[in-house]
């Protein structure tokens, strides 16, 4: 049994159009980028890793994390992290309050941790902000930094650099990785931006249409 | 088969239990005081909804009155169910009816008069005879008032009790209008000399029909034809000259007789935005009401035909399968006091005229009818004129449904 | 039990609706056996067709369906393409709220007695600027035609359409549309009907349907705006239904059922109609035509939403000195005497009212706004939508003629056994609450983008916590609407509470028309506001509380609703 994100024999179909098929093991730690033309199914890859296809998409293969099979487990139980084009900080809650909704229940001393965590991601004092207030790069930061203390155990990251501004983007993006490498996590990462995959310097699958 | 076997088998018991009930019950009826002793204690507790036209501030106050006293006195209590139209109670009682509902109704009182009482009789959804159970009924002299035991023509026969005297009065602002018409050809004249002044409610609305009653009184080729059913009679020779006074008075009426105010309450409204000069009513304290409030003008006062003028009495109905009959016999009873009549009489409070025979009452409680003030706009009881008793129920819906045939369509 | 929340919901509209409309086809066929009728046969029919002015109603009826719908779709399609994006445009959504709040009787009954001979507006230009000393003898209210019907309607229709039309603007992209459009050279007016209305009317036409069947078959308004003889049907069925003479009753039915057929007709008209206009409509938008009537429809506009707000201003406004007044003669501009005693009558009588109101809307509303909230809730997590046919159950209570169901609907309840009385008016009231608040909300909620609660999910969250935690949150404000939009339909509610309530229940509703029923205009002007206070309180809260809730969170106003 390997540790990491497995997909075995992974197929997915919309109808009777077959979309993709994958076969590959992302170490901990390690990423790996999909790229590929809209509509070569890059994105549906991520829902059914992350327990979201639905039909008219058909999925066949399985998914093993850490040794596990979560190809049938309901999302919230695979631990699987996704990161969007948007920060999708929730809009009803304060900065603190999305960290903390993300943190697992029970652990002590909750709001010191992520006030803790905060200030590491250079957001010191924010607890208490609206996410409506934050800057592009500081509602990233925001965002990475709800998905870590979510405690997962592999990351989806579903062209997250895209709709940042050009001189943040760099930044933002070698931030990202350090964390999700510092973490351990496998990483699969959506995106049709080169530069993208090469700063994620691992292995890279082109998906064709 | 199985199922109407099993019900023989369940009814059985219950018949047979219910024959050696009523072998064993004593044979000699009870005193009615001794009777009537027991419907107040049966009535004790009871909530009686008493289903009555809603549309006048001071009667729902008279009514929530009565609901206190009678809560007092007699522990029943009142709930008093505003219609705007006393159908809609008579609609529940025929819905409960047909739901196989024969007791337990929601229902257990109705203020009722004419067409609605002679369709509830006719179709067996009333209670009784009751009445002569009242410990008031007799302050009535039922003996000697032949009016309270017709209803419409229709024999009361017990089932309801005479609340209320109506009389249709005339009324004007006599600053204006100081020499009104006193008849029907009068009227005609003032309106041809005084276009768009004058307007009667849309038939079949209760008052709207009593002017077409009121006229048909006093030109109809046969009256008498009029006091029975109307398939009895000649409906087209009867009526003809109220059509023909109808065509002829329609092109001079408020809006050319195009539209009509909707019930009594509209028209009043008319009055009192200045729409037109004369109305009419089916009581003395309309008038006195409006000034009162200020919504008609102070020197606003009652009249009525030199013929004389319908009147009417409503009544008190408990319908068959009231849920709490003694609670709404013993209110039904104190409305009938000398004490409830003389409030309800007083224009202060209501102004509508009483049913008892001042004869029967002490002489303290009858000088208290007599020398009432009956408010500014009325007429004394000794000038009211003669009164129109109202023809058979029947002719209402044919007068209506001929109405609605000549002048409903365009 | 999710699953089963849009049968449920369809249960709960049909079931009542079908045994309602039983209950007056069965007695149409001269089948009553209460009454003695126990054959079947066409004989009721005869007498209804045979009825003098019976074509006249029908006509009536149908016209005022047709036309009411076709008026208030053109004006609030006018007011969006005219204001849309612009500072007014603020305005008019604010305005919505309180226009749909004043109850339909309540309106009809101002805007009689604004424009009366006798009314409003002409003592206040009486007698310096008309003459008039006396009225004049012109019919203005109730007119034959039923003009000022239509014009009652009219005013309570437009806000109503504005604001299921405004709800999915933003997810039809109308404001991109419309730059895209402009920048192609277009008109503000020709824009909006070429490419904002082709993806918005789709998504109108439930709504107009039910505007439709609303003016073809109400009875509030018609009472106090439509002509007396002949009355639209509805009017005329009530009549039959109130008669003394119990036997009409089966007219009355066959009245109810000719009523449903009047109503069905008129959509019927209203589809085949919409089908020929989206024919020729593509022509038009293909034509490459960059203007219709720009100056005209936007004079237009700016003319007519003006004088729609001040009539109903003025309309209020007149109804409330009535409140106060004690003597107030014509041509008075305002009353000349002053009292509260009508308030003091109100302030006697309402508190109990007030509290049956009150309970009841909120019962009736809250159980609506659960079972819609499963129901959207479960087409999320399923990620199918209701279908067609099943969403037409929804509307069937708003497309099926109150009157003729509803006498059905007490027989059902007595058969089954179920008491009078608040419960069950309660119960009855979902019916027709439960379809706005449908109406409202569902748009809203779907338009929630599902990442939210994928994220959420994959954040280690249940389905259930993330509904509780995420989406009701995120969809607060259209909800709360939703609930204002519930609440303001329970209170106005007349027949469904007499009939359930076998009358023992008193609303502020029923007060006021049966007070209404004595004809003093300054009562009813006092009991009407008081109506109308509830609703009105209901649409303030629902706009306020999302503002002070969010204050601290800018991305809840204005991202959502």
């Amino acid at each position: 049994m390997t540790g990491g994100l497995v997909l075995e024999g992974v197929r997915i179909a919309l109808e009777n159009r077959e979309l993709l098929t994958l076969d590959k093991a992302v170490a901990p730690g390690e990423v790996l980028t999909v790229m590929g033309p809209s509509g070569s199914g890059k994105s549906t890859l991520l829902s059914f890793i992350a327990g979201f296809l639905t039909a008219p998409f058909l999925a066949t293969g399985r998914v093993l994390l850490d040794g596990a099979d979560i190809t049938h487990a309901p999302p919230e139980a695979r631990h699987v992290g996704l990161l969007f084009q948007d920060p999708m900080l929730f809009p009803h809650l304060s900065v603190g309050g999305n960290l903390l909704f993300g943190m697992p229940a029970g652990r002590p001393v909750r709001k010191t941790r992520a006030a803790e965590a905060l200030a590491r991601f250079g957001l010191e004092g924010f607890a208490d902000r609206d996410p409506a207030t934050l800057s592009g790069g500081q509602a990233s930061r925001a965002a990475l930094l709800r998905l870590l203390l979510s405690e997962p155990r592999a990351a989806l990251l579903d062209e997250p650099f895209s709709k940042l501004d050009r001189h943040l983007r760099a930044d933002i993006r070698s931030f990202t990785f350090e964390r999700l490498r510092e973490a351990g996590l496998p990483t699969i990462l959506v995106t049709h931006d080169a530069e993208d995959a090469e700063a994620a310097g691992g292995p890279v699958v082109e998906l064709a249409l | 088969m199985l199922l109407t076997r099993r019900l023989t088998f369940l009814a059985f018991p219950l018949l047979l239990a219910a024959a050696v009930a009523s072998s064993v019950a004593p044979a000699r009826a009870d005193s009615p005081a001794a009777e009537w002793s027991r419907v107040l204690d049966a009535a004790k507790g009871q909530t009686v909804y008493w289903n009555a036209w809603g549309g006048d501030p001071r009667i729902n106050a008279y009514i929530a009155w009565a609901g206190e006293q009678v809560s007092e006195r007699y522990g029943v209590e009142l709930v008093h169910v505003k219609l705007t139209d006393t159908a809609e109670a008579v609609a529940r009682v025929l819905a409960e009816k047909s739901a196989g509902r024969n007791e337990g109704g929601a229902i257990d009182l109705i203020w009722i008069n004419g067409e609605n009482f002679a369709a509830m009789k006719r179709n067996g959804l009333l209670h009784g005879p009751w009445i002569e159970a009242l410990p008031n009924h007799n302050l009535t002299d039922p003996a000697n008032s032949p009016d309270l035991a017709l209803d419409f023509g229709v024999p009361v026969e017990g089932l309801e009790m005479p609340w209320a005297r109506a009389r249709l009065v005339f009324y004007r602002d006599e600053a204006v209008l100081p020499e009104p018409p006193r008849s029907s050809d009068a009227l005609l004249a003032w309106a041809k000399a005084n276009p768009g002044r004058f307007t009667y409610p849309l038939p079949p609305s209760f008052l709207g029909t009593t002017f077409l009653k009121q006229v048909l009184l006093e030109r109809a080729s046969s009256v008498d034809a009029l006091y029975r059913p109307v398939a009895e009679g000649d409906f087209a020779s009867v009526t003809a000259p109220l059509w023909d006074y109808l065509d002829a008075l329609h092109p001079h009426l408020w809006r050319q007789a195009r539209s009509f105010p909707a019930n009594a309450g509209a028209m009043r409204r008319l009055m009192s935005d200045g729409e037109i000069d004369i109305a009419f009513a089916f009581s003395q304290s309309e008038a006195t009401a409006g000034i009162e409030s200020g919504e008609l003008p102070e020197t606003v006062r009652n009249y009525v035909f030199d013929a004389g003028t319908i009147g009417n009495v409503s009544f008190l109905a408990i319908p068959f399968n009231a849920a709490h009959r003694d609670g709404a016999m013993v209110l039904a009873n104190f409305l009938l006091s000398p004490e409830a009549q003389l409030r309800k009489q007083d224009p202060e409070h209501w102004g509508s005229a009483t049913v008892l025979d001042l004869e029967e009452l002490t002489p303290e409680q009858a000088k208290a009818f007599r020398e009432m003030d009956l408010g500014p706009a009325a007429i004394p009881a000794d000038r009211l004129g003669a009164m129109l008793a109202e023809p058979h129920p029947s002719w209402t819906d044919a007068l209506e449904e001929e109405w609605n045939r000549r002048y409903a369509v365009r | 039990m999710l699953r089963a929340a849009p049968y449920l919901v369809a249960a709960i509209l049909a079931g009542p609706v079908a045994a309602g409309a039983l209950g007056a086809l069965v007695p149409s066929f001269g089948f009553l056996p209460a009454l003695g009728h126990d054959a079947f046969g066409l004989a009721v029919w005869r007498d209804l067709l045979s009825w003098p002015g019976i074509g006249g109603s029908v006509l009536l009826s149908f016209a005022s369906g047709i036309v009411t719908a076709g008026l208030s779709l053109a004006l609030a399609m006018l007011f969006l393409a005219v204001f849309f994006e612009t500072r007014a445009f603020i305005w008019l959504r604010k305005a919505i709220a309180p226009l749909l709040a004043v109850p339909h009787a309540a309106a009809a009954f101002a805007l009689a007695f604004l424009i009366a001979p006798s009314g409003f507006l002409a003592r206040l230009l009486s007698p310096w600027a008309t003459g008039w000393q006396r009225p004049p003898d012109l019919l203005i209210v109730q007119d034959e035609l039923g003009l000022s019907l239509m014009a009652g309607l009219v005013m309570k229709e437009v806000p109503f359409l504005l604001l299921v039309a405004l709800a999915p603007l933003a997810q039809i992209h109308a404001v991109e549309r419309m730059r895209m459009a402009r920048a192609l050279g277009y008109g503000r007016i020709a824009a909006w009907f070429k490419t904002v209305v082709p993806a918005l009317y789709p998504l109108l036409r439930l709504p107009i349907y039910a505007v439709i069947a609303y003016s073809s078959a109400n009875i509030d308004v018609a009472l106090i705006l439509g002509p007396v003889s002949p009355p639209p049907l509805a009017v005329q069925v009530l009549r039959w239904s109130n008669d003394p003479e119990l036997d009409y009753r089966l007219i009355a039915a066959a009245g109810a059922v000719l009523q449903f057929g009047v109503t069905a007709a008129a959509i019927a008209l209203w589809v085949a109609a919409e089908r020929i206009l989206i024919t020729l409509g593509r022509g038009w938008i293909e034509s490459g035509n960059r203007t219709l009537a720009e100056q005209g429809l936007g004079l237009l506009g700016r003319v007519l939403f003006p004088a729609l707000l001040l009539s109903a201003g003025l309309g209020i406004l007149a109804l409330g000195l009535s409140a106060f007044a004690r003597v107030w003669r014509f041509p008075d501009p305002f009353p000349s005497r002053w009292t509260l005693e009508h308030w003091q009558s109100v302030g006697d009588t309402a508190s109990g009212p007030l509290g049956a109101t009150i309970w009841i809307a909120l019962a009736a509303t809250g159980l609506s706004l659960a079972l819609v909230l499963a129901m959207l809730e479960n087409e999320r997590r399923t990620g199918r939508r209701a279908g067609r046919a099943l969403e037409l159950v929804f509307y069937l209570p708003l497309l099926v003629p109150q009157i003729g169901f509803l006498f059905g609907l007490v027989l059902l309840a007595e058969l089954i056994g179920i008491a009078p009385g608040g419960g069950l008016v309660a119960a009855g009231h979902v019916i027709f609450v439960l379809p706005y608040v449908y109406l409202t909300l569902s748009e809203s909620y779907r338009r929630l983008d599902p990442a939210w609660s994928r994220l959420a999910r994959t954040l280690g969250h249940s389905e259930s916590r993330v509904f509780w935690k995420v989406t009701l949150p995120m969809v607060f404000t259209p909800t709360l609407a939703a609930f204002a939009v519930g609440l303001a339909v329970s209170i106005g509610q007349y027949l469904v509470t007499r009939l359930l309530g076998a009358g023992r229940l008193d609303t502020v509703t029923t007060e006021a028309i049966a007070l209404a029923a004595g004809g003093d205009r300054r009562l009813i002007g006092a009991w009407a506001l008081t109506q109308a206070v509830l609703p009105v309180l209901g649409f303030a809260l629902a706009l306020a509380a999302p503002r002070l809730l969010w204050r601290h969170r800018r991305g809840m106003l204005g991202a959502v609703q």
